[in-house]
């Protein structure tokens, strides 16, 4: 008899005691006969991590969770290492942890694994486990079609880009076949900054193969013959596992020269970042790729054009890459037969902050996002209400709980001024008060903004200000008019998505809770990182009682003093 | 711009050899001989430099320069552009705070003013006795498990001001021992 227990190497697993479990399971299959320990990536069903599988003689896998390193005698008492989870009579089956068949929990049942087909199930560095399942049968398909056949089908995949723009990949591949140059580049940008989403990060250490795979048929198709993922220094476990997962390919052939025989030369290389998340940003990337301040480039020219040192570029989204082998080996039609609208395939989405079961759900486009809240997500983890949700990334909207019939759609999204961005969504209760969310929404800006247009990098600074005499009740009205004009400045002329969206967060929270800009005022040191808390040390402090003192000086509407100025009555 | 509170690097592993021993500018030497050929190498050379010394002092940008034929001022404006760079040597453990929304949803901004009270540092500093820095990051990509923190290199969810306490050592005058694991947490 064989088994196989499976310990998920994820991080998200490990932040929460994998590494102690698998060290004990590790421990008691050392001496046991036939079992094999694996560390696959995550299922995605995160609340209940550390999540490990079972599985008797090749059959189906059961799961246990959430197994702190303190269940593991539990479990090896109930017979972890030799009952069958099957058998309803076994102490195994009963264990408290036991949560049935993986594959038929509702929660991974109800949805469509496309892109993280092979997440979680694979070991992410077993190439022959990535052969059996399905691994390479995308390449191999495009290595057998002629380059313009693969962005021909790529193209009527519908396969837009997943960082958050919703581009068509195929019209960007096809910009950059017919490019001429002495070299062309991929770049795959891994630099996920947004809070609240962990796609990315999950894909490349829990199925880094089908990145190299996604990079390697673009190049086939466009005529590259060296590739770069970025990967921002945050996701230290998804460097390691990439960077292994690319020596292992080289070792397959399945990089370097004459890829499976095919005569198509690609070298691929792991850059890591450095704690700017402008370099999610395209241009900024490349510009970081090049060992330069990641300062955000105007387009045009387009990189598609004009891209990694000067040459024509094609840079994706990671899920865009990812994806791109399953969209080969199932065929374009297949592919464009699910989601809605102009939004064609699967979305990863990710459900996160305060929410009791959050986690990676795959789906068609089109689901809503009440359903990703509730049935999903299951409501907050704090049990209270919700009253806030971001999607997006910090540059997205905050929707109220009234839109929750919203589809998940790139279209149906912007028509409300808001984004799906690249999938993440992050839940609140009604503890938060959103007047501060929107004052970090500029803070965020003003803190990672590259500096090199006014609109962004003034703009977030005088943003942050006001928002605070906002709350502090500096003439309010004044104040909300002010900063609804700077919004308009930031959106209309900034030169990218960081000074140009800042608003949307802002504008939404104002628009859908405007009760929370009318507070009882606050006592807030404005322009300071932290209001309220090192009062002492700051520059001009507003109180209500000092409010019309201030006012009477002349603040706000730009005449107020910053936070580098005192106060000269 | 990464100006405030936010500080350097809180992502960065832990140097494998803190600062004392080594001449700076021969490790950023070897370092970029090992990434000669490399295309645009400035990133990975720094990044190199760190992981040996613990930070990116002062003397080796002109030495980077040189080697990469690039200007001091070049250099210069790249390591202080990103965060993760750091240009002091930083504590005996590197602790990072997540500050994003998704952790913010759950407390961060609370966990951070209990961190900062038990370590005895505020964020973006290290404490005066060399034990801690501490760091605000945005974002892990833990987002379902917050609060995130990252300490020398580890992720860690769910994140406690115990959890943290436990891996640091305790203020200058309290015996240095070694830290207990938090439960759930270690190997």
């Amino acid at each position: 008899m064989s088994r196989t227990v499976y310990v998920p190497r994820d991080s998200a697993a490990r932040s929460v005691g994998a590494d102690g479990v698998a060290a004990r399971v590790g421990q008691a299959a050392a001496g046991a006969d036939g079992v094999t320990l694996v560390r696959n990536g995550s299922r995605g069903l995160l609340w209940l991590e550390p999540l490990v599988e079972v599985s008797v003689d090749g059959g189906p896998r059961h799961a246990f969770g959430p197994v702190a390193p303190r269940d593991v005698a539990g479990l090896l008492e109930a017979g972890l290492l030799d009952a069958d989870p099957a058998d309803p009579s076994s102490a195994l089956a009963g264990h408290p942890l036991h949560l049935g068949e993986t594959e038929k929990l509702e929660w991974l049942a109800s949805q469509n694994r496309l892109t993280f087909g092979r997440v979680g199930v694979v070991d992410p560095l077993s190439a022959d486990d990535y052969l059996a399942h399905g691994g390479t049968e995308g390449l191999r398909k495009a290595l057998s079609m002629a380059p313009e056949e693969v962005v021909a089908e790529v193209t009527a995949s519908g396969l837009r880009g997943r960082g958050g723009a919703g581009f068509p990949a195929g019209v960007k591949w096809k910009t950059v076949a017919d490019a001429t140059a002495d070299i062309k580049f991929i770049c795959c940008n891994a630099d996920e900054g947004d809070s609240g989403t962990f796609a990315d990060r999950m894909l490349l250490e829990g199925d880094p193969f089908s990145t190299i795979e996604g990079m390697t048929v673009a190049a086939s198709a466009v005529g590259a013959r060296e590739g770069y993922v970025y990967i921002r220094s945050e996701y230290p476990d998804a460097v390691a596992t990439l960077t292994s997962a690319v020596e292992i390919a080289y070792a397959r052939g399945w990089l370097g020269e004459n890829i499976l025989g095919s005569g198509l030369d690609f070298d691929l290389f792991v850059r890591v970042g450095a704690g700017a998340y402008i370099c999610g940003e395209e241009t900024s990337m490349l510009e970081s790729l090049e060992g330069k301040r990641a300062v955000v480039r105007a387009k045009p020219p387009l990189p598609a054009l004009q891209g990694l040192f000067g040459r024509p570029t094609v840079v994706n989204n990671l899920l865009t890459l990812a994806t791109v082998p399953a969209v080969l080996s199932g065929g374009a039609q297949a592919y464009a037969d699910l989601g809605v609208g102009r939004s064609r395939g699967t979305q990863v989405f990710q459900v996160a902050g305060n929410v009791r079961q959050g986690g990676i759900v795959e789906t068609a486009f089109g689901v809503t996002l009440g359903e990703l809240v509730e049935r999903w997500g299951g409501g907050t983890a704090s049990g209270r209400p919700v009253r806030a949700v971001q999607v997006g990334g910090p540059l997205g909207a905050y929707l109220p709980p009234s839109r929750f019939d919203l589809p998940m759609d790139y279209e149906a999204f912007a028509a409300v001024k808001a984004m799906v961005g690249h999938g993440g969504v992050v839940v609140f209760d009604d503890t938060v008060d959103m007047a501060v969310m929107a004052r970090f929404a500029m803070h965020f800006c003003a803190e990672e903004s590259c500096g090199k247009c006014t609109p962004c990098r003034i703009g977030a600074t005088r943003g942050v200000e006001t928002l605070d005499r906002i709350r502090a009740g500096v003439d309010r009205e004044k104040n909300l008019a002010l900063l609804d004009d700077l919004c308009t400045l930031m959106t209309d002329g900034s030169l990218c998505a960081m000074g140009g969206l800042t608003p949307m967060p802002v504008r939404s929270a104002i628009e859908h809770w405007p009760e929370d800009f009318h507070r009882e005022p606050v006592p807030v040191s404005i322009g300071r990182h932290r209001p309220g808390r090192d009062a002492a040390s700051a520059g001009p402090v507003y109180t209500p009682a000092n409010a019309s003192v201030a006012a009477s000086l002349g603040a706000p509407a730009g005449s107020a003093p910053s936070t580098n100025e005192e106060v000269a009555p | 711009m990464h100006a405030g509170c936010v500080s350097n690097g809180a992502s960065s592993p832990p140097p494998t050899a803190p600062g004392a021993t080594a001449d700076p500018a021969e490790v950023a030497r070897s370092v970029v001989a090992a990434h000669r050929g490399d295309r645009g190498a400035l990133l990975p050379i720094l990044h190199g430099v760190q992981h040996a010394l613990g930070y990116v002092p002062t003397e080796v940008v002109p030495v980077i320069a040189a080697e990469l034929n690039l200007s001091r001022a070049d250099v210069h404006g790249v390591v202080s552009f990103y965060r993760d760079f750091r240009r002091t040597s930083p504590g005996r453990t590197v602790v990072g705070l997540c500050r994003a929304e998704a952790c913010q949803a759950v407390g961060a901004d609370a966990l951070a003013a209990q961190v900062e009270a038990r370590l005895g540092v505020e964020c973006g500093a290290t404490r005066a006795d060399g034990g801690v820095t501490l760091d605000e990051v945005f974002c892990l990509g833990n987002c379902a498990l917050g609060p995130a923190a990252i300490v020398d290199g580890r992720v860690l969810g769910r994140v406690t001001v115990d959890t943290v306490a436990a891996l640091v050592d305790s203020p200058a005058d309290a015996p240095a021992g070694s830290p207990a694991q938090p439960e759930g947490v270690g190997a």
